[in-house]
């Protein structure tokens, strides 16, 4: 089995990992990128196949140089063999359209130079742009089925297909059980958990462990970057120039008002306290 | 389970459980070339398990464990015990025998040991080693049955994966084997054929250790303690110096603590409070962890044939812990049983008869010695007169009465009596009586003890709070104990037992409760399986339906 896991770099969205200017807009500079938090769950997926029926990984994101840090991050947990990151500063700023077209012909270019491709497994929707189209966007131009929703999934080598069960979302949340052929794109829900259920599985789990412990100390050698002119793409077609989503306006979301003062009494000023007392004692109906 | 087992994974060996017996054994077969699976429930090796622990390199031992792993005593051990005390405890009265020659008859060398470091140093090596074979080790796993095919054990079953079929099957899985019990080979019935054990680890600095012992930096101690400071309850205090820290513990004999409805973790106190240890101890007291397990009385336990069908007992899962008066030895004799168990099987490889393995295993075992150490004859014989309780009784009342009192406490008698200590032979025929454990050692120390006039500033941290300090990984909603009696006569005894309960103690495992009921009273046992430390003492003293944790699940021991 042959995989490409995507995924992409968001902000870090974490309690004291945000930094925000004065205006309440997100300081990217400042702000820690890191995996996107839905992508784990496609890399659990792709780990679980590559575990399960051995192959190879790569890793493959879009984005600035320092991306490169998402990738080292998913060799770690993903067992990832090796790394491709698509960096440019035509990429800059693409839309969901722009950035499908520009993993499409990576992962054309891929198949062409590299390896043919069985399953490429994505994320459910980034934590920076919640859209959720990339993924099926790609897949339409690569023009292979995409099952998403994907909470267990199952490979038949031999037969070429996978069986996976999805979740259906509606009134009331069902899961389908569906087949599809490979090479077949898979996006995998935040519900997705692997299962090692035999030993064996667990053993070359453990082993890549340890091999990519190691691998991934020196993620650099294991790296190949693309540009447009790699992937053979027109600068008109991608980045800004190739994004047809206009982005209006966005509106901060304005800061709760606070209309109370605090007052800071300290536990051993009994006036202060009694204060308090009095305070309280018309809430409590007391006297 | 007549099940296919056509479909299953199959290994040439399973091995369940890497403490010491399981490491030897795995490690034994992959030196021979077989493919080994080895299983082990903690979230790694040495997280679920106890000892004193002083492991013994016996000259006469077949194999000891720096013959399997050859680094062992420089990486996974702690200080090598050079010294050797037995002190005899009356009130404040202390007479010390030196102990050492005991210590050293048959000893090669004796280190003390930590087994969270001890044993996932061991699980790193089998790993490696078995890895080479085809297998290797996997945690967060346990076994909880038995494979059958036509009523023939063939595999086992675990919780965390699928069936596992095994042409050698290895139950390292420790005291409360739940292999051999599902097997049919060891029963959880009798107290009498149990220990206590209780343990704290203490901080201490490793110049502080040396200043207050008088030893160098490579040198160890080891301490034991009898006499009436545990008041009635048979058994012994001991005391190890480790490289940065103490191991200081109890050892009872399971039926005693029940009679006597001892708290085992107040009998730990009575021990780290006693005068005599305030010249080592001093006033700052900082325990690191506080642990129990059961120890199976190999005497009464070790089964004489450990085996049925492909599987083979190996250490405490056969009850091979050897109890040599004051001296405990399992480790040792559970690596030499896991490394005799891989050679029989390599030797009956290729043999049709699938008990052909489990055959020759029993047949080394005694032919090597190792059977008639964990057996003694002499202890069946002295056992039938010894526990006689009119014999006893006859001698107890002399040892009390002044004329023992003076036999024992010439000057003469108390050199015959530090020698008698001495003797191997002597010490193994000790019946398991107060005698042994309690009125002889206070004799001695009220005859020709010294009064100590140390004061203890010790102060041992309460139940609640060891509890507190150690780390859980609890299976919410899915208990691993289960009360099957809720009365205060099947199951009250465990209020007591159990190392995290107390009479008066709401906070821990077991609880007695006085319900009324329509015109009376009655006392009920409720269980909370929270704090459990899975010592395994209420599946023997209380009515339960006893299970180990899943896998990863449970207590997390950092010491050990
Ligand atoms: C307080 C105390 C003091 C002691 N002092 C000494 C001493 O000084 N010297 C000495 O030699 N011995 C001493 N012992 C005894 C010694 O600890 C044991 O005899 C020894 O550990 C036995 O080794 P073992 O390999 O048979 O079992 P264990 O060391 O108990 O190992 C069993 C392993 O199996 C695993 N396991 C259990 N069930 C399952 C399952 N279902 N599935 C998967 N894995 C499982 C456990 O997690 C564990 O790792 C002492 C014991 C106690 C409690
Ligand atoms: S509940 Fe049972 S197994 Fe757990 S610590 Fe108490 S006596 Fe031991």
């Amino acid at each position: 089995m042959r995989s490409i896991a995507l995924m992409k770099g968001v902000p870090d969205f974490s309690e004291g990992a945000v930094s925000f200017d004065e205006d309440g807009h997100l300081e990217r500079g400042k702000t820690p990128t890191v995996m996107n938090p839905n992508d784990a769950f496609a890399l659990e997926a792709a780990l679980q196949t590559r575990v399960r029926h051995g192959g190879h990984v790569s890793g493959m994101c879009m984005g600035p140089p320092s991306y490169t840090s998402v990738l080292e991050e998913a060799m770690e947990s993903v067992y990832a063999d090796d790394s491709y990151l698509l960096s440019d500063r035509e990429f800059a700023a693409s839309d969901t359209w722009a950035t499908a077209i520009t993993l499409c012909s990576a992962i054309e270019k891929y198949q062409e130079e590299v390896a043919d491709v069985d399953l490429v497994f994505a994320g459910f929707k980034t934590a920076d742009g919640e859209t959720g189209h990339t993924g099926p966007q790609t897949c339409w131009g690569l023009e292979w089925p995409i099952v998403t929703h994907v909470l267990a999934l199952d490979i038949d080598p031999d037969e070429r297909v996978l069986r996976a069960k999805r979740l259906v979302e509606g009134d009331v949340d069902e899961i389908e059980t569906v087949e599809a052929p490979l090479p077949c794109m898979v996006v995998a829900d935040p519900e997705f958990s692997p299962t090692y259920r035999k030993a064996a599985h667990r053993l070359t789990h453990k082993r890549l462990r340890a091999e990519t412990e190691a691998r991934a100390t020196e993620h650099d050698e294991h790296l190949t970057t693309w540009d447009h002119e790699d992937l053979n793409l027109d600068p008109d077609y991608i980045g800004l120039d190739g994004s047809p989503t206009i982005v209006s306006s966005v509106d901060p979301i304005p800061k709760a008002p606070s209309e109370r003062e605090a007052t800071m009494i300290d536990a051993d000023d009994g006036a202060g306290l009694e204060a308090v007392l009095d305070e309280m004692a018309a809430f409590a109906g007391g006297d | 389970m007549g099940a296919d087992t056509e479909e299953y994974e199959h290994y040439e060996a399973v091995v369940v459980g890497c403490g010491p017996g399981g490491a030897a054994a795995a490690a034994r077969l992959a030196d021979h070339g077989v493919e080994t699976l080895v299983l082990e429930r903690g979230v790694e090796a040495g997280s679920k398990n106890v000892s004193g622990g002083l492991i013994y390199a016996e000259e006469s031992a077949p194999y000891t464990i720096d013959d399997l792993f050859p680094d062992f005593r420089e990486a996974a051990a702690e200080r090598p015990i050079t010294d050797y005390y037995i002190h005899n405890i009356a009130g404040n009265k202390v007479k010390t025998y030196d102990l050492t020659d005991l210590h050293e008859h048959d000893t090669d060398w004796c280190d003390a040991v930590l087994r969270r470091p001890m044993d996932s140093w061991l699980e790193e090596r089998v790993h490696e080693k078995t890895s080479e074979t085809g297998g290797g080790v996997l945690t967060d796993v346990r076994v909880n049955g038995l494979l059958r095919e036509n009523g023939e054990i063939v595999g086992v079953t675990c919780d965390e994966l699928d069936p596992i079929t095994a042409d050698l099957i290895v139950a390292a899985d420790g005291v409360n084997s739940e292999l051999a019990r599902d097997a049919g080979l060891m029963d959880w019935e009798e107290p009498d054929e149990w220990f206590q054990g209780v343990k704290a680890v203490v901080d201490m600095d490793a110049d502080a250790i040396d200043d207050r012992f008088s030893i160098d930096a490579d040198e160890g101690v080891a301490h034991l303690f009898s006499g009436d400071l545990f008041e009635d309850v048979r058994g012994g205090g001991f005391l190890y110096t480790n490289e940065d820290s103490l191991s200081i513990g109890t050892v009872f004999h399971l039926d005693s603590l029940v009679e006597q409805r001892a708290e085992p973790h107040q009998l730990l106190d009575s021990l780290l409070t006693h005068p005599l240890l305030a010249q080592w101890l001093r006033d700052e007291y900082d325990e690191r962890e506080y642990s129990a397990k059961l120890v199976p009385d190999s005497k009464k336990v070790a089964h004489r044939e450990p085996y049925r069908d492909r599987l083979v007992l190996v250490g405490d899962a056969g009850g091979q812990m050897q109890a040599q008066g004051p001296i405990i030895k399992g480790m040792n004799h559970a690596v030499t049983a896991g490394a005799l168990a891989a050679d029989a099987f390599v030797v009956s490889q290729g043999n049709a008869d699938p008990e052909s393995a489990g055959r020759r295993y029993t047949k080394m075992l005694e032919d090597s010695g190792t059977m008639k150490k964990l057996r003694p004859r002499r202890y069946d014989l002295a056992r039938t007169v010894g526990e006689r309780d009119r014999v006893t009784q006859v001698v107890d009342t002399v040892l009390e009465s002044r004329v023992g009192g003076v036999a024992v406490g010439n000057p003469v008698a108390s050199r015959l009596l530090e020698r008698a200590y001495n003797s191997p032979f002597l010490v193994s025929m000790l019946p398991d009586t107060a005698t042994g454990y309690v009125t002889l050692p206070s004799v001695i120390g009220e005859e020709h003890g010294r009064s100590i006039h140390w004061e203890s500033e010790v102060e041992p941290p309460s139940l609640e709070e060891r509890i507190g300090d150690l780390t859980y990984d609890t299976d919410v909603g899915n208990p691993h104990i289960r009360l099957r009696d809720e009365s205060f006569e099947a199951s009250g005894a465990a209020v007591y037992a159990c190392p995290v309960s107390a009479e008066d103690f709401g906070g821990g495992c077991y609880r007695a409760e006085t319900v009324k009921t329509n015109g009376g009273e009655e006392t009920l046992v409720s269980l909370d399986t929270q704090p459990c430390v899975e010592c395994g003492t209420c599946a023997i003293v209380a009515d339960t339906e006893w299970e180990h944790p899943r896998g990863g699940k449970g207590v997390e021991f950092r010491e050990g």
